[in-house]
């Protein structure tokens, strides 16, 4: 076969079909390709910071944490300090308490004696003037001998 | 090329002989050695091409060229996952290399019809078709590979036991009255399955391949004026066709692709 015009005919169809294919049909494969490389290029980005805000929040988490256990044993430290002050008022309340309550039974007790030692001293005047008045055989005035049987009984 | 009109008729005939060796122009061992070379040539263009792509691949943004691999690979597969449910691991690649290989040799079409020719004319060689899809004996070859595995994986899907109980009791009935119907229509079933799907694509590109000659035939087809109107008619419907026949080309690459995992796939079903 010879190189003829119907060879040359073909050649420029041909060109005509690449210009075609360059002018209307790679520019919606590049699109498609670009979209691609876009939607994976995205994707990736998304995920890179998707795991840097991950990184993020747990260091937040983290320091959260111990933010929250150094709260949590001041809050203890606080309580206990405050349950030892507590007990201690408590102590001193309830050991004043003691010390009144033994003031005024002591009181009591003090005040009881001294009320039997004075009716004890009455008593022993009266039996001292009735045994008196027996031995001298008459009447004892008490009301004239009272000063003498007050000091009597102030002296037993 | 003569402009009376035996030319047209000589030009075809001579375009529509095959490359064979010298040695035997007919029978057997006429080899086409066009399609063998074209196709062969094709698929390594294709190994070699995607081969490239897939070892440079990365896991980050992908540079164009790896994308339109991914874009077709995605394409293909996505077919594939819509029709097969099951390990892809064969199939997925199986139709990968029908669609690009198919649509690689359909492109051959594209290429100016005297051009392959011209050139190997260069090195003594008279004939040359560029277009292996349009030798029945590509197509054939491609199908009955198909056919080969479609029985494959009926017996691996079924066992022999199976699929031969799948031959005589499907589809009217287990009845023995039934036996020889149903096994009748079966096998009419699986022969026609590779018969259209060579059929179907050689037919296409033949008559791709007739219509770019006749058209071609435009360019010798007149003297003077008239000769330069239907010249310029001719690279015009030359044109024309070219740009519809990326469609068929993309679209005859498909078809075969899809129907190869149809039949597969229905190799698996159990009926």
């Amino acid at each position: 076969m010879d190189f003829n015009a119907t060879l040359i005919g073909e050649m420029i169809s041909f060109a005509i079909l690449i210009w075609f294919c360059v002018h209307f049909i790679w520019p919606y494969l590049n699109k498609a390709i670009e979209e691609r490389q876009l939607k994976i290029a995205e994707g990736l980005n998304a995920a890179e910071r998707a795991h840097a805000d991950l990184k993020a929040a747990d260091s937040k988490v983290q320091a959260e944490i111990k933010q929250a256990r150094l709260q949590a044993s001041e809050i203890i430290d606080k309580a206990q300090q405050q349950a030892n002050q507590i007990i201690e008022k408590a102590r001193g309340e309830a050991v004043s308490e003691i010390n009144r309550l033994k003031a005024s039974a002591q009181d009591d007790i003090a005040s009881m004696a001294q009320r039997a030692r004075d009716e004890l001293r009455e008593q022993v005047g009266a039996l001292a003037v009735a045994g008196a008045s027996r031995i001298v055989q008459r009447e004892v005035d008490a009301s004239t001998h009272k000063a003498l049987l007050d000091q009597l009984a102030a002296e037993i | 090329m003569a402009s009376e009109s035996g030319g047209l008729t000589e030009y075809i005939q001579h375009h529509l002989q095959h490359l064979v060796p010298h040695a035997s122009k007919e029978g057997f061992w006429a080899v086409h050695l066009d399609s063998v070379s074209v196709s062969l040539a094709l698929g390594v263009l294709f190994c070699l091409w995607f081969w490239l792509k897939a070892r440079k691949a990365t896991a980050g943004v992908p540079s164009k060229g790896q994308a339109f691999v991914e874009i077709i690979l995605e394409f293909v597969d996505g077919q594939v996952k819509d029709v097969f449910h099951g390990d892809r691991r064969v199939l997925g690649p199986l139709a990968l290399t029908v669609f690009v290989w198919v649509f690689l040799m359909n492109a051959m079409d594209l290429l100016p019809v005297d051009l392959l020719p011209w050139i190997t004319e260069k090195f003594g060689v008279g004939h040359f078709r560029a277009v292996p899809t349009a030798d029945i004996n590509m197509t054939f070859a491609m199908s009955l590979t198909v056919f080969v595995l479609i029985i494959f994986y009926s017996f691996k899907a079924k066992g022999a036991g199976g699929y031969m109980r799948e031959l005589f009791t499907a589809p009217f009935g287990s009845s023995p009255f039934l036996w020889l119907p149903n096994f009748l229509l079966n096998v009419v079933e699986l022969l026609s399955k590779p018969v259209s799907l060579a059929m179907r694509l050689f037919g296409n590109m033949y008559a791709g391949e007739l219509v770019f000659m006749l058209i071609a035939g435009l360019f010798s087809a007149g003297a003077g004026l008239a000769g330069w109107a239907l010249y310029g008619a001719g690279i015009i419907g030359y044109t024309v066709w070219g740009i519809f026949h990326i469609l068929i080309i993309s679209i005859q690459a498909f078809i075969f692709m899809v129907l190869t995992i149809v039949y597969i796939s229905m190799a698996h079903d159990h009926h």
